[in-house]
């Protein structure tokens, strides 16, 4: 092995993977939301929001390469941190008690990883590989929200997708080093204000939607 | 007159390394408050030397919290609920009359349990040997003082420093990770100007073998910072994966 692969093989070396992948993600977050606003603006606003996403062509096709490559090392990275850290404590003590460090956030993120991935993949199926030739994004996200079970799935999504965040953002800091004295305290209460935005800001997408449908 | 109290313990009993195991249930009975946790299980162990029955073994050494021997899981809770306390430094005062407290000892796949409470931490001492200490003599004492360290370091540093091997990070952690412990020993060397030189491969070596010795991977679940005995703190991790990126990607050290 060269020292790149034994370097990101180490223990560090995985968490920095899930930290650079992971922080692309919140970026992506961001982006999506903002994007996703466009919806308050009506039918032709999001309509034209998405065309014009569509017109970059290749810079498009490029980021979803990016965005797929990332997600496949942040999935499989996750699962073997799970597993090795489930596998580093045969014998489980017979009473579990915080000292107050976890959180829900930080104790859950394997858990919540995993139904993230399965909503992203029928998320995807539901609005992005669908035949787009004679309706437009707005019919499609319309008629999907029309169903309620889709909603209460959809926000259920999003508040999970907050609690991971929730921990994820400030994580990624710690494990690129970034810890001081001055900038934790924001970086922490960024990773809480962020995290509330995706809920909420995603979370009530759905609900619009279904009520204006 | 001292106030006592009574309790019921269930007492991780193992014979061997290679024994099962299982929890044991005594009864504590008049338990002066005065009295330390080890000095509590001392008065079962007489109890139960005088019934002819096997002692608890369990690890203690200095026996004023400096040590790091001793150690056990109470009720979930690494050296027992008390902040920045070891189990020897804990008192009996800290529990009520009635109270049942589980006795387990640390749980990790790198650390094998002995006998009872008693558990190997020598995978601590070879993440040590691995690179925790400088190849030259450093001069005894009054050579600290040739080379100027700022008062700011020398605190970060001795902060550090304070860490007494016990592992109670690694039983608190919620992934058996032995980062602080880590955090602490490179950090302890990486402030101070005599511990630069080998900066690159200690915190490379340290990593690697913690990793062999089957140490769970840091989450930043933040446990262990609030478990420690000494009060050390998670921005030694972050510095340590500062040492470590540094090391890797700008080092030649392989
Ligand atoms: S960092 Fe704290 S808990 Fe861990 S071994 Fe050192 S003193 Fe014990
Ligand atoms: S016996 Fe030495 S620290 Fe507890």
């Amino acid at each position: 092995m060269n020292w790149l692969t034994k370097t990101l093989g180490s223990s560090i070396g995985k968490k920095l993977m899930m930290a650079v992948t992971g922080l692309s993600f919140c970026g992506f977050l961001a982006v999506h939301l903002a994007g996703n606003l466009t919806i308050y603006g009506g039918k032709d606003a999001f309509n034209s929001y998405a065309e014009h996403l569509h017109s970059l062509g290749p810079l498009i096709t490029a980021a979803e390469i990016v965005l797929l490559v990332f997600a496949l090392v942040h999935v499989l990275t996750g699962l073997t941190l799970f597993y090795q850290n489930l596998a580093a404590r045969p014998v489980r003590y017979r009473i579990n008690r915080s000292a107050g460090g976890r959180t829900i956030g930080s104790g859950t993120m394997p858990y919540t990883g995993i139904f993230l991935l399965i909503f992203v993949v029928l998320h995807l199926m539901n609005f992005h590989f669908v035949d787009k030739t004679d309706t437009t994004i707005y019919n499609l996200v319309s008629a999907a929200f029309s169903r309620p079970l889709l909603v209460v799935f959809y926000i259920v999504a999003m508040v999970v997708a907050a609690i991971h965040v929730s921990h994820g953002l400030w994580s990624a800091f710690q494990t690129m080093g970034a810890s001081h004295p001055k900038y934790t305290p924001f970086i922490k209460a960024l990773s809480t204000v962020f995290a509330i935005l995706v809920g909420i800001g995603f979370g009530f997408l759905p609900i619009y939607i279904s009520i204006i449908a | 007159m001292t106030k006592t109290i009574n309790l019921t313990l269930k007492v991780w009993r193992q014979k061997s390394p290679k024994d099962k195991g299982h929890f044991e249930t005594y009864h504590a009975r008049n338990i002066s408050t005065d009295m330390s946790f080890l000095e509590m299980l001392d008065v079962i162990n007489e109890q139960l030397t005088l019934d002819g029955r096997e002692p608890i073994a369990f690890d203690h050494d200095c026996r004023e919290g400096i040590c790091g021997m001793c150690g056990a899981v109470v009720n979930g809770r690494p050296h027992g609920p008390e902040k920045e306390t070891t189990l020897c430094q804990l008192h009996m005062r800290h529990f009520k009359d009635g109270d049942v407290l589980a006795i387990e000892p640390w749980r990790a796949r790198a650390f094998k349990v002995v006998k009872d409470l008693v558990m190997d931490r020598t995978p601590l001492d070879e993440i040590m040997q691995a690179g925790g200490y400088i190849s030259v003599n450093a001069g005894s004492a009054p050579d600290a003082n040739t080379i100027p360290v700022p008062a700011e370091t020398a605190e970060l540093a001795m902060d550090a420093a304070q860490c007494i091997g016990c592992g109670a990070c690694v039983a608190a952690c919620p992934n058996a990770s032995a980062m602080l412990f880590v955090g602490a020993k490179v950090s302890h060397l990486a402030l101070l100007p005599q511990g630069r030189p080998e900066a690159a491969r200690r915190a490379i070596r340290m990593i690697r073998e913690m990793d062999n010795l089957g140490f769970g991977n840091c989450s930043n679940e933040t446990e262990c910072e609030a478990e420690c005995p000494k009060g050390i703190s998670i921005t030694n991790i972050a510095r340590l994966n500062r040492e470590f990126f540094k090391a890797s990607f700008f080092a030649s050290e392989k």
